[in-house]
């Protein structure tokens, strides 16, 4: 009786701890949702001006905050006059604490800088169209100007920004539209080589081939599969690199096209793979129906087994770019990682991945940078979330 | 005259079919010319700086000199750590799956997040595992963090593989084993589970091939360089993968880092293919097996 009991008492037990596991992969996901935006969270409640520095005005300057943009702009000389952001109209003076002594001598500095704080706070008011770019506290009690606050970041500035600098002065740039291009520029590149060569041979294995041959191929083809991305990426930085540098003649050999080539290399397993499998799920009854109609076998492949597996050789290409948008090692060691606009596929490009692989170990934990590399990692995860949904949109429509 | 027309169409027919067949044909030597390619260039560069030595020794002059020994057992730390974490939960989620849940919504809802967790690229597992293991469990930059890490990012594979192994145990086993009497934990241990072992074996290795040579998910946490070998699951270790990618990009002397980074690559691809092969083996060999009960 009693040893009945404990046995079903165990019995359920263990059913108990299998369930837990069988939740265990729900609670990754969760928690990988969770620890990501946790991490990024913070980036859009705050100023991309580094930090312990200011930016100050003089008083009479209308302006209340001002664009992280335009402070980049203003430094650059590229915006020179306070019209241009929607001030009056004064050029613009940039004072930065280096550019002091060109204003006071060093006795009026003092010698230790002790006098520093009024000697700036004079200049401030003196000059109307200044800006200033110093220490916090440098303008503490007694300031005869304004401080400029900067603007916190927008969606629209991080999702459209043209310019990715994160470690710029004054302020960082974390705009990631060429981050975004540049992953998409290569992973398309990448499914162009790969896919009509990955259906070829997914044709010739599923129709074609002896089933000697295709035993032989197959195994092979999985291996290339194993090879881990960084040996992609090594051999890719030895070999390919400095042949496209060469056929080219290119200043630089790490280009987006580099990157393209080695990532199709690496999504051809899955895009034959899956493919291959479609197209056997073709019914035999309706090739050998075609046969006899006096259709050669190549008209069977494209009039019937093509059409037939249509949804399977489409998710089998959205895989393949998924497996793309997200490979890290190789891009990152073949692309060259310049974070411009890409415009042909012969320049350097930087991608997502490769941007967060590259940044993340100089990026000081919980400062601004750090918690825009997890926001791109959430913007990853949702780009791949959304390609592993339409994959299973697509293959959920072949079942019915 | 029609007669004439129609072997004119025939033979066009046939023309295009023997082009399209030998396009494919070509395209796919060209496939596997590119892995035996990508081999050929490792085995040959990488097959001189191959010693003893190589595999036993630490680097040295800055890694311009000596071997790869701690990044080979540094990677063997984490393939048993991952292991450990992934290789029982995996298991126990498949039989839930598999044996307990009862097909419905749910189980479709689990199915579909293992999906998910295996789409999410190897990068977005390291930002994941910095911020809860590194920073938020406090476990540092250590062979504990990087283990977990690897271990989650090879669950869907284990789950899936042994699910699939536990599929292909026919019911009549499950319902003989109920007819005399046994439990359904009684039937998983003693029936479905010797059963299924070789399969679930194969999908073990599988992912261990995948754990030796990820570099992603680790990148952050695995050293660059370490002093000493590892004595505590605290201490951080070097990884192969990493090393290679070290060696490969950064350093003092690229130049003269390259024959040890050809002899590194020709180590990581060996291992992988070695516990590959031996995956697609063991699986061959068992089917047979099957076949011939």
């Amino acid at each position: 009786m009693n040893k009945k009991f404990f046995k079903k008492l165990f019995e359920k037990l263990i059913e108990g701890v299998l369930t837990l596991s069988g939740g265990i992969t729900s609670l990754a996901v969760i928690l990988i949702v969770v620890f990501l935006f946790k991490e990024g969270f913070g980036l859009f409640s705050r100023s991309t001006l580094q930090d312990d520095m200011v930016l100050a005005v003089n008083k009479s300057n209308p302006l209340s905050k001002i664009k992280a943009a335009n402070v980049m702009g203003i430094f650059d000389q590229n915006i020179t006059n306070w019209k241009q952001i929607g001030g009056k109209k004064d050029s613009i003076i940039i004072v930065r604490l280096e550019d002091l002594p060109t204003y006071f001598t060093e006795a009026q500095l003092g010698k230790n800088f002790e006098n520093i704080n009024p000697c700036i706070s004079r200049l401030t008011d003196s000059l109307s169209g200044v800006i200033l770019f110093v220490p916090k506290k440098y303008v503490t009690k007694g300031f005869n100007g304004k401080i400029l606050p900067e603007e916190n970041i927008s969606f629209v500035e991080f999702f459209m920004g043209k310019k990715w600098f994160p470690t710029a002065v004054p302020n960082s740039q974390f705009g990631i539209l060429p981050l975004i291009l540049g992953t998409l520029w290569v992973s398309f590149g990448a499914i162009l080589i790969a896919l009509p060569l990955g259906l070829a041979v997914a044709i010739y294995l599923a129709e074609i081939a002896d089933s000697r041959v295709r035993r032989a191929l197959k195994p092979l083809i999985e291996l290339l599969s194993g090879i881990p991305s960084v040996i992609y990426g090594f051999f890719g930085l030895v070999v390919l690199v400095p042949l496209i540098q060469s056929v080219f003649k290119l200043p630089v050999g790490e280009t987006a096209l580099a990157g393209s080539i080695i990532l199709g290399i690496m999504a051809l397993p899955t895009i034959i793979t899956i493919a291959e499998d479609a197209m056997r799920t073709t019914p035999r009854a309706m090739k050998e129906a075609s046969l006899a109609l006096g259709a050669t076998r190549w008209q069977t492949i494209y009039r019937i087994v093509i059409p037939y597996s249509i949804s399977g050789i489409t998710a089998a290409a959205i895989l393949g770019i998924g497996r793309a948008i997200g490979e890290t090692m190789a891009v990152l060691m073949v692309t060259g990682n310049a974070g411009v606009m890409p415009h042909t596929f012969l320049q350097p490009v930087r991608t997502i991945p490769a941007t967060i692989a590259a940044e993340l170990g100089e990026s000081p934990q919980g400062g601004i940078h750090y918690q825009a590399l997890f926001v791109l990692g959430c913007v990853l995860f949702v780009m791949t979330l959304l390609i592993n949904l339409g994959v299973e949109y697509v293959s959920s429509k072949r079942k019915n | 005259m029609t007669i004439h027309l129609e072997k004119k169409i025939e033979r066009k027919k046939r023309r295009s079919e023997q082009f399209a067949f030998g396009l494919f044909r070509a395209l796919s030597l060209f496939v596997v010319g590119i892995l035996f390619v990508i081999l050929g260039f490792i085995v040959m560069k990488g097959f001189s700086s191959l010693s003893w030595g190589f595999i036993t020794q630490w680097p040295s002059d800055n890694m311009t000199k000596g071997g790869i020994f701690p990044a080979i057992l540094g990677t063997c730390y984490l393939i048993i750590g991952s292991v450990i974490f992934s290789f029982p939960i995996g298991v126990f989620a498949a039989i839930y799956m598999n044996e307990y849940a009862k097909k419905g919504p749910l189980v479709r809802f689990i199915r579909m997040m293992t999906n998910n967790l295996a789409g999410i690229p190897s990068i977005v597992f390291g930002l994941f595992g910095i911020s809860l293991f590194v920073n938020t469990l406090k476990f540092g930059d250590s062979l504990l963090a990087g283990s977990l890490t690897l271990g989650l990012l090879t669950l869907p594979v284990i789950i899936r593989t042994t699910e699939e192994a536990l599929k292909a145990v026919d019911n009549s086993f499950r319902h003989g084993s109920y007819a005399l009497g046994a439990t359904k934990l009684q039937t998983i241990r003693r029936v479905v589970l010797p059963i299924s072992y070789p399969n679930i074996i194969t999908g073990l290795i599988l992912s261990i091939g995948r754990v030796s040579g990820e570099t992603a998910p680790i990148l952050f946490i695995v050293a660059y360089f370490t002093t000493k070998l590892p004595t505590s699951i605290y201490d951080q270790v070097m990884a192969l993968p990493y090393h290679l990618y070290v060696l490969a990009t950064s350093g003092t002397d690229i130049e003269k880092q390259r024959p040890i980074a050809y002899g590194t690559a020709l180590v990581l691809i060996m291992m992988v293919l070695i516990i590959n092969l031996s995956a697609n083996a063991l699986r061959r060999y068992f089917s047979n097996k099957v076949k011939m009960n």
